[in-house]
């Protein structure tokens, strides 16, 4: 007899999953027990939230739909946080959860949570399974749902005596999956384009806003040949960063509360703003009715819910990124004379670039910048969130898209390092860097566990300042320096690495930073850095809350 | 602010109203009312739902609901011909004899009917538009309104143009 179980693993491998991060339980033993022989790789967390965090940076670094399992109840619930992460970023992955059996359920049984109808605000669809002959069937769907139009999480629920009970066999399986509930649109309306082409023809002061669409949809070398055909810059957005090299010249890095200068400038000046995979977001927009307030509008997205959804749109073109850049570029007869804007925004660049006190104190600024110095673009970069985060934002020169990783919606502490081990797994050819801050470190600082018990060479990079920074920020600026519960005391991180059998180093002299980073590189395992930085170091650019994004403080004024 | 009346056709599977419900909530949508049931294809369901919003709100909800994936097709049917009924059952007090012969006055103008007769009550049965139902409301109010509920406004839209899964 074939099991749901059995049934479930070969639908698997149908989708071409190599690697699952779970952590075993009751309800799901009779799916470890098929993964136990099976050719499905399966990592072993420490924690649940760290399994869907994997699964998640296993999908952003691959582009292929992550995968995580967790037992019931606690299990499941514990996914959540890594599952509401996923969807603000519109990533691709499947959770699997195990239930309690079809017959208890609603019963409050042992480990029973209604994960189905706790995940469906944060996901994008979900599947309780009621009986074996649906799995094929749901796999497939769920598959096709996380990864295509706007990709997200799908989470499938998955009781116990589903799983042991018989699948019917020899039913064949789809070859394509038909939802008449779910058709998403791929090419951009003509008209729409061609209206869009006619804006971008007589724009002296155009600029490109460009999201993680733009890196979801694989469409970095559309955007660039975009940019450099119509000679405009570009802004990019958290989400977006690597879309285009950050040393390209018409690239102004990104924009936002702590976007560089020249891009809040820019969009605050530009007569045509044309957003790309890219939601406008209250953290890029700063205050609404402020953002681009000369600018004509152009929205190209996938989600037809997004255009018009914070910003009056004038060229809504739903559609995939790609495609419709396709569409653009071989459409485009004329483009407008931007030469003036081109040089103008230039020389905001060399006018206000980024600034920090660059003496003979250990700065994270330093840090981040030596570590691009070093990897010049060569490996994937995954943050926690926080001060460490928007550092990294600002001070690492991004080359290539799904290189640099990070919880932009959700803003998840404690993400890091799980995504970092997912990373790893899409990505073993590349060196892989969980950029983080001592706070968000110790959140999901268990996973040690793991990547001592494989062996996987993440290196983390602790920008310690011994305060959950950010938060402490906004105290010293908008609430008097009462550094209310954000100071957090010393943890020695090498030894706590150590007693997992993690190799570790601390670094307190600005000298020796380079060295420490290169021997963490150097070595073949996981390593621990632990950066003593300056405690009281700020984010700047920054636009207060509610403010107007061209203005900005901790910046040299124009 | 308007009121708008959308006729959502999903997938007739366990958890669709929650989906949609969950959803409106979530958003911050209001909803005024909604009905759902069965409808002219057996494995779909219509939802009518009721929303307060300005267009650009109405807009929203309209793609949200549709983006979620259980959900086939969603109408407003606000901007076209359309047919909208509710159906309400109105339990009144009526003990003594003038006031029990008024209400069946009212009822008889109103075109309700008497679906259940006590020794002190009546309970009327009234279809028609809101407003309609809102009017006999008012008027039974007088003599006291025991219980009341109300179905929640369904829709069609007039003529042989239907809300069908293009798909």
């Amino acid at each position: 007899m074939k099991t749901g179980a059995r049934t479930l693993i070969e639908a698997l491998q149908r989708e071409g999953v190599d690697t699952i991060f779970g952590y075993p339980g009751g309800v799901v033993l009779p799916i470890y027990d098929e993964l136990y022989d099976s050719s499905i790789r399966h990592i072993l967390v420490r924690h649940e939230q760290a399994a869907a965090h994997a699964a998640d940076g296993y999908a952003r670094a691959s582009g292929r739909v992550g995968v995580c399992l967790a037992t019931s109840g606690p299990g499941a619930c514990n996914l959540v946080t890594g599952i509401a992460t996923a969807y603000m970023d519109s990533i691709p992955i499947v959770a699997l959860t195990g239930q309690v059996p079809t017959a208890l359920l609603g019963n409050d049984a042992f480990q029973e949570s209604d994960i189905t109808g706790i995940t469906m605000p944060v996901t994008k669809h979900n599947y309780l399974v009621k009986n074996a002959g649906e799995i094929d069937r749901v796999v497939q769907e769920a598959f096709y749902i996380a990864r295509t139009g706007r990709p997200g999480p799908v989470l499938v629920d998955l009781p116990k005596d589903v799983s042991t009970g018989a699948a019917q066999e020899g039913r064949p399986v789809p070859e394509t999956v038909s939802l008449r509930g779910y058709q998403p649109t791929y090419q951009g309306h003509v008209r729409q384009i061609d209206k869009a082409l006619d804006l971008i023809a007589t724009a002296e002061r155009p600029l490109v806003y460009a999201g993680g669409g733009v890196v979801l949809s694989e469409a970095s070398a559309e955007l660039l040949q975009f940019i450099e055909t119509a000679a405009i810059p570009v802004t990019t957005t958290l989400m977006g960063l690597g879309a285009v090299p950050g040393d390209h010249p018409l690239n102004l890095g990104m924009l936002g509360m702590h976007g560089t200068q020249s891009a809040n400038y820019a969009v605050t000046e530009c007569d045509l703003l044309i957003a790309i995979g890219a939601r406008f977001d209250d953290r890029v927009t700063g205050k609404i009715d402020t953002f681009a307030p000369n600018a004509a509008i152009i929205h190209i997205d996938i989600d037809p819910a997004e255009i018009g959804k914070n910003k009056k749109v004038d060229v809504p073109i739903v559609g995939d990124v790609k495609a419709v850049l396709q569409a653009l570029l071989s459409r485009m007869q004329k483009r407008g004379d931007t030469a003036n804007w081109v040089a103008r925004v230039g020389s905001w660049k060399t006018q206000y670039p980024l600034y920090y006190r660059n003496d003979d104190r250990l700065r994270p600024q330093y840090v981040v910048e030596q570590l691009s110095d070093i990897l010049k673009g060569e490996g994937i970069i995954v943050s926690e969130v926080g001060q460490n985060q928007m550092w990294t934002a600002l001070y690492y020169c991004f080359k290539k898209p799904r290189t640099w990783i990070t919880s932009g919606g959700l803003g998840t502490m404690g993400y890091g390092f799980p995504a970092a081990i997912g990373a790893h797994y899409a990505r073993p050819d590349m060196p892989v860097i969980d950029i983080a801050g001592d706070g968000s470190f110790q959140m999901n600082i268990q996973e040690l566990g793991t990547v001592a018990q494989y062996d996987i060479p993440v290196k983390v990079v602790i920008l310690n300042n011994m305060y959950l920074g950010m938060v402490r920020q906004w105290q010293e600026l908008f609430y008097d320096r009462r550094y209310s519960y954000t100071e957090l005391p010393p943890v020695d991180f090498v030894k706590i690495a150590n007693a997992y059998g993690v190799e570790g180093l601390r670094v307190e002299e600005k000298a020796d930073v380079r060295e420490a980073l290169k021997t963490a590189l150097a070595t073949d395992g996981p390593f621990v850095l632990d950066f003593r930085v300056e405690r009281e170091e700020n984010v700047f650019p920054m636009v207060p809350a509610g403010a107007a994004i061209n203005e900005m403080i901790g910046v040299r004024q124009p | 602010m308007k009121s708008h009346t959308l006729s959502v056709l999903v997938e007739n599977r366990a958890g669709v109203l929650s989906r949609v419900a969950g959803m409106f909530s979530r958003r911050g949508f209001n909803i005024e009312s909604l009905a759902v049931g069965p409808c002219e294809e057996p494995n779909m369901s219509r939802i009518t739902i009721v929303v307060n919003g300005d267009d650009g709100v109405v807009e929203q909800v309209m793609k949200q609901t549709n983006k979620l994936i259980d959900v086939i097709k969603v109408s407003d049917l606000t901007k076209r011909e359309s047919v909208e009924r509710e159906l309400a059952l109105i339990k009144v007090a009526a003990e003594g004899g003038p006031a029990r012969a008024e209400i069946l006055q009212i009822a008889d103008i109103f075109r309700a009917q008497v679906v259940d007769v006590g020794s002190k009550t009546l309970v009327l049965q009234v279809t028609g538009d809101t407003e309609k139902i809102d009017a006999l409301e008012k008027l039974l109010r007088q003599y006291g309104i025991k219980e009341l509920v109300r179905t929640g406004k369904i829709a069609l839209l007039r003529g042989a143009k239907t809300v069908k899964s293009s798909k």
